[in-house]
């Protein structure tokens, strides 16, 4: 079968790469692969409520870029000694992943909560403005935020700390981002065929039939909401640790659409739709920007024939029918 | 005299100028097949709409099952037992019959927060499904998308998805709308059979449906009841006949689709 077959193909590609990066010589691939990767998790978060959610947010880097800040600032603190908060208790920063990442997921969840709870009020056309307000004040809230470097942004000065793991090592940082990728991918196709995802399907195609069945629906778009965003503001937690730099460009809203072409080119709905999406466009990016700053020319012609040809995107012409696409049921 | 089910008191809706609903009331017996019938536009949509909660009502009050539900959102009052049928057939095409059916069986066997145990193989689910399908007599179309089906068995369908969530009451808006007479005449017996098992609201405009399965039947004109009663006593109605079916017989069915085109 061809889904299996690209599949397989494409970890032992993704397990190989350094190896390969190695010894072609080509070492950055290694950086670029990682930034691919980081972009398939902000994609894979986003598909959750665009494609199997129905919800087009147009503000998803707000929950990616608070995921990076969160790593960027409790770094400073734990670098220059000066705690986060003095009263009641005295907290300092950390370089630690394994507090950093999580209430940077935390953090992006909450403000996911936050943002739904108010957007998902309206449907349509006004979900996508408020969506896009939404990010833009969080935008310009980092942009005035001048203890933490305002519109320069603020740099960091060593990657997340992991147990025996050394961050600051490509490959290994490449590993571990890969690992994470794999994880959330395994927990979306349980949450896809659970009955959430079967709600959320459901609501997706008929709110209406939900709502008059007894579903609650906006809880359950909420939920979904919040879970996007904490995923969002994971992959934010990994892309301020390869960049070692954050910047109020993380929450611009040409971020937003960048996630949002990364789920649309690669397939929406559809579980590996997202990592297709990330792959072909962040390779595009890299390979015509050589070529020529104005590579959006060429991007953008494409992605319009993969919206008219490939409905479901990249994935969608390696599987015909997906069975998680609809949360379907025999 | 037991507590109606349902219980509908002065209900007045204004869209503008037009008085879709103006001091409605009606109430259902416990295991009561009550139809509402009327020409197009005497407000039974409206009607229906604030019945389910997608319309608020500018006054009076719904009361269910004892509790008044006339604030209550849609999705509350499926959870205390009030199932729909949509006039328009609403379902989930890319999901099969009985994924349809799961659904609905779904949104009362709990809530839906879990993340982990793959639905389509939850017997908790599919074996109500597959019986709400067989009693719609569509047990062999289960494994076939709900889109590919033919509108009578999306409308059969319809109802097992109702039937699904074991309700207290049944509204369905036109079962019959667009049906070919075989599959009219399907229909009406499977609404025969649940008749007395289930409370049934039903809209309808094939008459011959209508005085073959209701105990009672409320007739509206221009947003108001201008008659409720037993087939019998509607049929013999002065008012019913003037207002609504000219002074011809009813229970004719060429004479009601007249009676369509003349209402405004």
């Amino acid at each position: 079968m061809a889904r299996r077959a690209v599949l397989l193909g494409a970890l032992a590609l993704g397990l190989a790469l350094p190896a390969l990066a190695a010894l072609t010589g080509l070492d950055y691939g290694v950086g670029v692969a990682t930034r691919i990767l980081i972009f398939a998790l902000a994609g894979l978060s986003l598909n959750l409520i665009l494609g199997y959610g129905g919800m087009v947010s147009f503000g998803h880097a707000a929950f990616f870029g608070t995921g990076a800040y969160v790593v960027a600032i409790l770094s400073q603190h734990a670098s220059l000694g000066e705690p986060l908060v003095t009263w009641p208790i005295e907290i300092g920063g950390t370089e630690s992943a394994l507090i950093a990442w999580p209430l940077a997921m935390a953090v992006a969840g909450l403000l996911a909560l936050a943002i739904g709870a108010i957007s998902l009020r309206t449907g349509g056309l006004y979900f996508i403005m408020i969506t896009l307000a939404f990010a833009q004040m969080l935008y310009f809230f980092f942009v005035s935020l001048e203890a933490y470097g305002g519109d320069d942004g603020l740099s960091i000065w060593a990657r997340s700390t992991a147990g025996p793991l050394d961050l600051s090592d490509d490959v290994q940082f490449y590993y571990l981002v890969l690992a994470l990728l794999l994880i959330v991918l395994a927990l979306k196709a349980r949450l896809v065929a659970s009955r959430f995802g079967a709600t959320l399907a459901g609501i997706r195609d008929n709110e209406r039939r939900m709502a008059a069945l007894g579903f609650p629906t906006y809880r359950y778009k909420l939920a979904a909401f919040a879970i996007s965003g904490a995923l969002a503001g994971l992959a934010g937690a990994l892309i301020a640790n390869q960049t070692e730099f954050v910047s109020p460009s993380f929450l611009d809203w040409q971020r937003s659409g960048e996630i949002l072409v990364v789920v649309i080119l690669g397939g929406m709905g559809t579980l590996y739709g997202p990592v297709a999406g990330a792959v072909a466009y962040l390779l595009l990016e890299e390979v015509l920007s050589q070529w020529t700053q104005h590579w959006m020319v060429v991007m953008g012609p494409l992605l319009v024939l993969v919206v008219i040809f490939a409905r479901r995107g990249l994935w969608g012409l390696v599987e015909r029918e997906s069975p998680d696409g609809g949360g379907s049921r025999d | 005299m037991t507590e109606p089910i349902l219980d509908v008191r002065g209900l007045d809706k204004t869209f503008g100028a037009v008085r879709a609903c103006d001091g409605v009331t009606l109430a259902l017996d416990p295991g009561e097949l009550h139809a509402v019938i009327g020409p197009n536009g005497a407000g039974k949509t409206t009607l229906i709409g604030q019945l389910v909660g997608e319309i608020t009502p500018d006054a009076g009050t719904v009361r269910f099952r004892g509790q008044d539900i006339t604030g209550l959102p849609a999705h509350a009052r499926a959870a205390r037992g009030l199932a729909r049928s949509f006039q328009i057939t609403s379902l989930f095409p890319r999901l099969t019959a009985l994924g349809n059916v799961a659904l609905a069986v779904q949104a009362h066997a709990g809530h839906s927060f879990r993340f982990w145990r793959p639905a389509a193989r939850e017997a908790a689910l599919i074996d109500p499904a597959r019986t709400a399908l067989a009693q719609v007599g569509l047990a062999d179309r289960a494994g076939t998308r709900a889109g590919a089906l033919a509108h009578g068995e999306q409308r059969q369908l319809e109802i097992a998805m109702a039937l699904a969530t074991e309700p207290r009451l049944l509204l369905l808006d036109e079962p019959t709308a667009g049906m070919g007479i075989e599959e009219s005449a399907r229909m009406i017996a499977l609404l025969a059979g649940l008749k007395g098992r289930v409370a049934i609201l039903l809209v309808e405009h094939d008459m011959d449906a209508v005085f073959a399965l209701a105990d009672r039947i409320t007739v509206m004109v221009y947003g108001r009841v201008i008659a409720t009663g037993t087939p019998r006593e509607i049929r013999a109605d002065a008012q019913v006949r003037r207002a609504y079916l000219g002074d011809e017989e009813i229970g004719d069915e060429e004479e009601i689709r007249g009676a369509d085109e003349v209402a405004p």
